[in-house]
């Protein structure tokens, strides 16, 4: 099984703190990965905040390939960090032998294109530059957008910290949103693509337990938006549901949930709004998911949320301070992190639940 | 020495050969008055019997005439199998025993120059079904675990109705929330996934059309099972169109178009909407063929509903008028939404072939968006009446099909858009529910049964050539004859009772696959729960092999 956790912070945070979280609650056999999103960043990338970041695990072919696509394309690399490595014998990693956090300058051409072109412009650029590293099996992308960095990595989350001095606090190296995994999914091969959490156009979004509905959901997506490929886990399948129903139907948060566990036909009937609610149901019931899920969300403006399966049947708590809150699979994480925190004030997220963190770090819960 | 007649028929052409004890008959004559075929007759027979009164033996040879019951041999009259003279007797002394060497479809056609014709499904090859070689091989555990039947709630609603893509739903975002313009929206109803099928009142007793009315009035509103009901063919008692019952059925026009004058005389005075408009263009058991219904069944009732004389009623095997797809969604399609100013869903009822496919893609594309439902009608679906000739020698087998049809959707993109229902044999080996579980996850929102609530009634026949007189209007247990005597042999309030306790029973049934598998609504298209032993069933639908 997966945990998962997600930091938001009023300041800004260095990966540590998500190490911390997720190490707390590795159990035993919990060893086969760890994996990141952070957004909204500090330190040395503070000051490029509009301009996309490509975040890369590939072969030095591969990273000739993306370098000639993004040459192309007319891209012009501003700036480039590679995480200082620390290798020693034993430690329990399958690195790739380069990793790369490149900072770009849109084409020329796109300088007074609209946002949309922009964004799809990055999409396509990562598709291809995945596609291409695919064939050569030279390496990953995992994500090429403003102000978000991805890691994913193979192994013991501890030496993994160890392997990229994430244990180190460094004022150079944070964000004000982290999103964590460890271990990766339990179905499939163990595959870097397969590790939450899973990033798209702005979206994040990470999950632990089963989508027994994957094959609907993903029997659906493929048609919906070239970028729904992959499917290397089926939570991934949350992901573009998510980035579907906010991004391309433009419908508010809360529709995702009535869309992904709808309310049982009895609870429908009195409500005003059934009229929608059904249409909801009968469109995107291909959508739905089946199964004990929680899920933890990042919107492109920085929310943060969570909901559960309609049974409850995955554990999550919401712990926070005044200037921090998290979400996280089980409360060892949260102890740890926040020992000094209102623990009475947790939120054990119900069934019918989303909870809600805004950019003022204010915490809603809205039922379905 | 007597003449032998080998060209007439005789005992042993027969499909069925009674066997009789005179020993145990008591000549009460229950059988032959039970026996609505007249295939056994009260005869004499000549004994010769040799006996002895003496104190010492002195045999002496009598000739006695002794009343028997005796086997009609006739081309029109002749034992059917149904075991009601057995049911009948009190002292077992009488029963139907299959004949393996019959000649009887030979001598028939070779007698009377007229096609064979009976009610009822057997095929050539009744062997196992595709069905019933898919096991439900997911079973949720540790990472997901199973939920409990008993316990859970589950969402076991299907939606009957033309389901537009999201991006074509008229919904705006108003202060955070979606409002819908209901004005533009095709009408979807939410019904259980399984709705009797379309089966006639012309072609069933009105006793029994009327207990499967009672059963679905009584599903929907004591045990809160929404199920619905097809009227088939021929039109529906005014007093129930201008019912609130209206609501739990389905109207059905076939080809003929009997009975819709006066369905749409009453519209007026109707004080529901009918639950659906279900247009058939084709029949699993007999596709290709139009509806046949002997002159034998056109009681004065049915003459009344379907406002027609006492005769043949042939409905041709397409709706003169419409030859193509195009055509028929422009004018049919239409004109039933409007004529319930397009508030009822109306679906269309075709036989699997080997171009249902083709019909089904040319139904996604519909630019109207008013095709509510694609009903997918394979072999062994019961019937009326047919020409055997078309029972055993045409049709598909409904599964394949059906999982052609929503891969084709999915492929595009549009699973679900016409809700796909499926049926032909569901329910043929008992279990409803597991028919439907399977079917579902194949792709089905729901399916449709209907030759299994004649069962529940009390169906002697079955699908290996037992009975099947349906198209005689001589039915032995009152379910499909309009004969006054035979009818009353149905009882209402008990066909009606096993029909509500057998759906209790598969909604339980139904939750009771739902839950292993950890889904708590329908799982549509989640054919990965399913597997197969059988390599080749697996390939076809594309399923886990098993072994
Ligand atoms: S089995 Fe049926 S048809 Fe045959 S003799 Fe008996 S009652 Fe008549
Ligand atoms: S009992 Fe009636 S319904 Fe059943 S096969 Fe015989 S004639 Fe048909």
């Amino acid at each position: 099984m997966c945990r998962i956790g997600a930091i938001k912070s009023k300041g800004f945070i260095h990966p540590s703190k998500a190490l911390t979280l997720m190490r707390s609650q590795q159990k035993g056999h919990d060893n086969s990965g760890f994996a990141m999103v952070m957004q909204d960043l500090g330190g040395r990338f503070e000051d490029y905040k509009e301009l996309p970041i490509l975040s890369m695990a590939c072969t030095d072919d591969g990273m000739a390939t993306a370098e000639e696509i993004l040459h192309k394309e007319g891209f012009i690399r501003s700036m480039q960090w590679s995480p200082e490595i620390n290798d020693r014998p034993g430690l329990n990693i399958e690195p790739m032998p380069n990793y790369v956090f490149q900072i770009l300058q849109y084409p020329k051409s796109y300088k007074y294109a609209p946002q949309e072109e922009k964004e799809q412009l990055l999409v396509d650029t990562r598709l291809k530059i995945r596609e291409a590293l695919e064939e050569q099996e030279a390496g990953y992308i995992y994500s090429f957008w403003p102000d978000v960095i991805t890691l994913k990595e193979i192994g013991d989350p501890t030496d993994i910290g160890e392997y990229f001095g994430l244990w180190e606090e460094d004022e150079e190296f944070t964000a004000r949103i982290i999103t964590a995994q460890c271990r990766q999914n339990t179905n499939y091969d163990i595959v870097r693509y397969a590790a939450h959490p899973f990033f798209l156009q702005g979206y994040t979004a990470l999950a632990n337990g089963e989508n027994t509905f994957y094959e609907k959901n993903m029997n659906f997506q493929k048609g919906l938006n070239k970028g729904y490929i992959g499917f290397e886990s089926d939570s991934q399948c949350f992901l573009y549901t998510l980035h579907y129903i906010h991004k391309e139907l433009g419908w508010p948060l809360e529709y995702f949930k009535h869309t992904i566990t709808p309310l049982p036909f009895d609870q429908l009937e009195g409500r005003e709004d059934s009229d929608v609610l059904l249409r909801i149901r009968s469109s995107l019931a291909h959508l739905e998911i089946n199964g004990p899920n929680t899920i933890i969300g990042v919107l492109p403006d920085g929310t943060v949320f969570n909901t559960c399966d309609a049974k409850k049947l995955r554990p999550v708590v919401v712990g926070r301070t005044d200037d921090t809150v998290i979400i996280t699979s089980e409360v060892t994480g949260i102890n740890e992190v926040l020992p000094d925190r209102e623990w009475d004030k947790d939120i054990y997220t119900n069934e019918r639940e989303t909870v809600v963190v805004t950019n003022d770090l204010e915490v809603h819960r809205w039922q379905q | 020495m007597a003449t032998m007649k080998v060209n007439q028929i005789s005992r042993d052409d027969l499909d069925w050969q009674l066997d009789y004890n005179t020993e145990r008959c008591t000549m009460c004559g229950s059988c032959v008055a039970a026996c609505p075929f007249e295939a056994i007759h009260a005869g004499i027979e000549k004994r010769r019997k040799v006996v002895s009164d003496h104190l010492t033996p002195e045999p002496k040879v009598e000739f006695k005439a002794i009343p028997i019951i005796k086997q009609t041999v006739d081309t029109y009259k002749y034992c059917r199998g149904c075991g009601i003279c057995e049911r009948v007797c009190p002292n077992s002394a009488i029963k139907p025993v299959r004949n393996e060497d019959s000649r009887f479809a030979i001598k028939y056609r070779g007698a009377l120059a007229d096609p064979y014709k009976r009610g009822g499904r057997a095929n050539l090859s009744t062997g196992e079904r595709t069905l019933d070689k898919i096991r439900v091989g997911r079973i949720s555990q540790m990472t997901d675990p199973s939920l409990d039947a008993s316990r859970h709630t589950f969402d076991m609603l299907a939606p009957f109705g033309r389901v537009l893509p999201p991006g074509e739903l008229p919904i705006n975002v108003k202060d955070g929330k979606l409002t819908l313009d209901k004005t533009m929206l095709p009408p979807v109803n939410w019904i259980y996934p399984i709705i009797i099928g379309d089966m006639s009142i012309g072609a069933l007793s009105w006793r029994m059309w009327e207990a499967m009315s009672i059963a679905t009035a009584y599903l929907n509103e004591e045990a809160g099972i929404p199920i619905r009901m097809c009227s088939g063919e021929g039109g529906v008692p005014v007093r129930l169109l201008q019912s609130k019952y209206l609501k739990y059925t389905i109207l059905q026009i076939a080809s003929g178009h009997f009975g819709w004058n006066r369905i749409i005389n009453a519209m007026p005075k109707m004080t529901e909407d009918p639950a659906g408009v279900l247009i058939k263009i084709g029949q699993g058991a007999k596709p290709g063929d139009g509806g046949l219904l002997q002159a034998k069944k056109v009681a004065s009732h049915i003459q009344e509903i379907r406002g027609v004389p006492k005769a043949d009623l042939l409905s041709p095997p397409n709706h003169q008028g419409l030859y193509s797809i195009e055509e028929s969604v422009q004018k049919m399609f239409l004109s039933f939404n409007s004529a319930f100013r397009f508030k009822v869903p109306v679906a269309i009822k075709v036989a699997a072939s080997s171009t249902s496919v083709s019909v089904y893609n040319n139904l996604l594309r519909d630019p109207y968006n008013i095709v509510g439902g694609f009903f997918l009608d394979g072999i062994s679906g019961g019937t009326g009446a047919a020409n055997e000739i078309s029972l055993d020698h045409t049709g598909h087998p409904v599964i394949s099909k059906l999982r052609d049809c929503y891969n084709a959707a999915t492929h595009q993109g549009k699973q679900s858009q016409i809700p796909l229902w499926a049926a032909g044999g569901m329910g043929q080996n008992w279990n409803l529910a597991a028919d439907a579980f399977k079917s579902i996850a194949l792709g089905a929102n729901g399916i449709f049964t209907g030759k299994l609530m004649l069962q529940l009634a009390g169906c002697v026949g079955n699908d290996r050539g037992k009975c099947n007189a349906c198209n005689t209007g001589l039915c032995p247990v009152g379910i499909c004859t309009q004969n006054p005597t035979l009818v009353k042999r149905l009882d209402i309030d008990k066909a009606a009772e096993n029909i509500v306790n057998y759906f209790l029973s598969v909604d339980y049934e139904l939750k009771k696959l739902l839950a292993p598998i950890g889904n708590s609504s329908l799982p549509v298209g989640r054919s990965d729960c399913l597997i197969s032993e059988d390599k080749a069933v697996a390939d076809r639908l594309n399923i886990q092999y098993a072994c």
